[in-house]
């Protein structure tokens, strides 16, 4: 058995961690550098972070290794270093996991390729495969328990991804972000992905969404998923409110309360892993573990009762019609 | 959708169903109805610029107004921009001849750090289909290629684009030096990018923050007309 299922048999609810890009930028990322690059010259930075939540409670690392594909990482030019690259990102996690004396799922993070796929864009359905297979070679060998697929927007680039772990034989998990009206700007909603997971084969450790847009439009999201979810169990990572500039630095609306409101809603919503993504510190998943560990139960909440707790949605759903309804001929 | 609905023959539209029907084939992204369409409209003698604005840009228009609504997502407004991009084609050789008013100039680019381009093609895209004129300088744009082009094209609008929390902080860097070259003032400068927001845009001192390509259009033609008046 897995990991991570077993950890969900055991405990219920899990603890992820927190945001790896926003958690750097204060340890010296410059704007634009890739952070997969400090795998091999700032281990002792990943490993200050990854500690940082391990200390905090988290049952779940996401290693440093979103970029970690080809097409990515050819900016910077490391496009060679693929395999190396992912397999330290899992290596380094992977040992503090080892050192804790608990049981911390290494979940080696596969973000997309930041591409279009055909026919809207040059790579091929084969060639993304191609590129997340290579990434997750490394992730394997590093030791990784599961692939996390997350930040994901395309359903057929999802369907890339997991055809990769199921080649490379990894377990996976696979998170959307729906940030656009409701939807992942590709426009798949959280019914449908859900529905999308559920009758893959095999099927993913747990499904759900990260980042995107604020905690509201996540968990109103999860609604939908948690309906659909088919007994999967549903991920929430979600931001850490909405980014702001102050003087040189990004810092983040939500606070750790907000967060540990948000654990709150999640866990009354029936959602079996949760956790932050950008803007999310320590200090934030620390006030998360504290929220799981005092929680006591409580009925789901509906869309207005998170909206009322968590603020207003960024990009809620729409009710319009288009101008063009009445078409005579459509696409087919 | 296959049925007998599909036998519109685009030739025997008077003026009024074609242009109609061309926008339902622009929102439904037909290509090839579109070309089909605009050379016959060109051949019933109307102005390459009318042909542009009244059926084209008015079509990207309901495009634009849906993807904002969130009616559509990027994979429609992309076949849609591809089909607009294919009549455009047609009617570019023939605007620069008749001498067809230019709504602006627009340079863009995603910054550096940074390879996500689908928001910021749209935007390219949406804004030539409103008639702007645009130079898209592509991905990983640092500061000094962003001062070449507008150097080089002397542009109404900068645009810049990102989509990692890791990169947004670099379009601070470019309006800063743009400040330093005594330039910031010449230019309206708009960004946009899933991180990003209003709040954000304005401390980075962006003249506007644009949530997509369609509020781009929008915020561009707004900015522009305020300049002029």
């Amino acid at each position: 058995m897995n990991k991570l299922q077993k950890l969900l048999k055991e405990k219920g609810t899990l603890l992820a961690d927190g945001a790896t890009g926003t958690n750097l930028i204060p340890m010296g990322l410059d704007s634009g550098q890739a952070p997969e690059a400090w795998n091999f010259d700032h281990v002792d930075r990943i490993q200050k972070l990854h500690q940082s939540f391990i200390d905090a409670g988290s049952d779940i690392v996401v290693t440093n290794s979103f970029g970690g594909t080809a097409r990515r990482l050819h900016l910077h030019d490391l496009q060679d270093r693929v395999v190396e690259i992912n397999r330290a990102a899992a290596e380094i996690a992977g040992d503090l996991v080892a050192k804790s004396g608990r049981e911390i799922v290494v979940a080696g993070s596969v973000g997309p390729t930041g591409d279009l796929l055909a026919p809207l864009g040059e790579l091929t359905y084969a060639g993304a495969v191609e590129a997340f297979e290579e990434q997750m070679t490394g992730l394997k060998e590093g030791g990784a328990d599961v692939a996390w697929i997350e930040t994901m927007s395309s359903p057929d680039e999802i369907d890339a991804a997991i055809e990769a772990a199921n080649k490379v034989g990894l377990d996976y998990v696979a998170t959307a972000s729906f940030d656009t009206a409701g939807n992942t700007m590709m426009g798949l909603s959280p019914a449908a992905f859900a529905q999308q997971m559920a009758g893959k084969n095999p099927r993913p450790q747990a499904f759900g969404s990260n980042c995107g847009v604020g905690a509201s439009d996540l968990l109103v999201a999860a609604i939908d998923m948690v309906a659909n979810a088919d007994g999967l169990p549903v991920v929430a990572k979600a931001n850490a409110g909405i980014p702001k500039i102050a003087g040189d630095k990004v810092v983040y609306s939500g606070s750790p309360e907000l967060m540990a409101d948000y654990v709150k809603l999640a866990m009354n919503l029936g959602v079996s892993i949760i956790g932050g993504c950008c803007g999310n510190s320590p200090e934030h998943v620390k006030a998360m573990a504290e929220a799981m560990r005092a929680h006591n139960g409580g009925d789901a909440p509906t869309a207005e009762e998170i909206i009322e707790t968590l603020g207003p949605l960024v990009s809620p759903k729409s009710s319009k019609k288009s101008d063009r309804s009445n078409r005579r001929r459509r696409r087919g | 959708m296959a049925d007998e609905e599909d036998d519109i023959i685009l030739s025997e539209l008077d003026d009024e169903e074609l242009s109609e029907q061309m926008q339902d084939d622009l929102y439904d992204g037909l290509k090839e109805e579109i070309e089909e369409g605009v050379n016959i409209f060109l051949e019933r003698g109307w102005a390459p610029y009318d042909i542009l604005t009244k059926v084209l840009v008015k079509g990207m228009k309901t495009v634009g107004d849906d993807f904002r609504d969130g009616i559509l997502f990027v994979p429609e407004v992309l076949l849609a921009a591809n089909a607009m991009k294919a009549g455009m084609a047609i009617l570019r050789p023939l605007l620069t001849e008749t001498g067809a008013p230019k709504m602006g100039k627009m340079v863009v680019g995603t910054v550096k750090g940074d390879i996500h381009d689908i928001g910021k093609n749209l935007v390219g895209m949406m804004m030539e289909g409103a008639g702007f004129e645009v130079i898209d300088l592509g991905i990983n744009t640092d500061v000094d290629q962003f001062l070449a082009a507008i150097e080089e094209h002397k542009p109404d609008i900068l645009g810049m684009s990102a989509l990692l929390t890791t990169t947004m902080t670099y379009m601070k860097v470019v309006i800063e030096t743009l400040k330093e070259k005594g330039i910031r003032d010449e230019l309206i400068v708009i960004v946009g990018g899933a991180p990003l927001n209003e709040e954000f845009g304005e401390a980075i001192g962006a003249d506007a923050y644009c949530r997509d390509a369609a509020v781009a259009v929008d915020t561009a033609k707004r900015l522009i007309s305020q300049q002029q008046a």
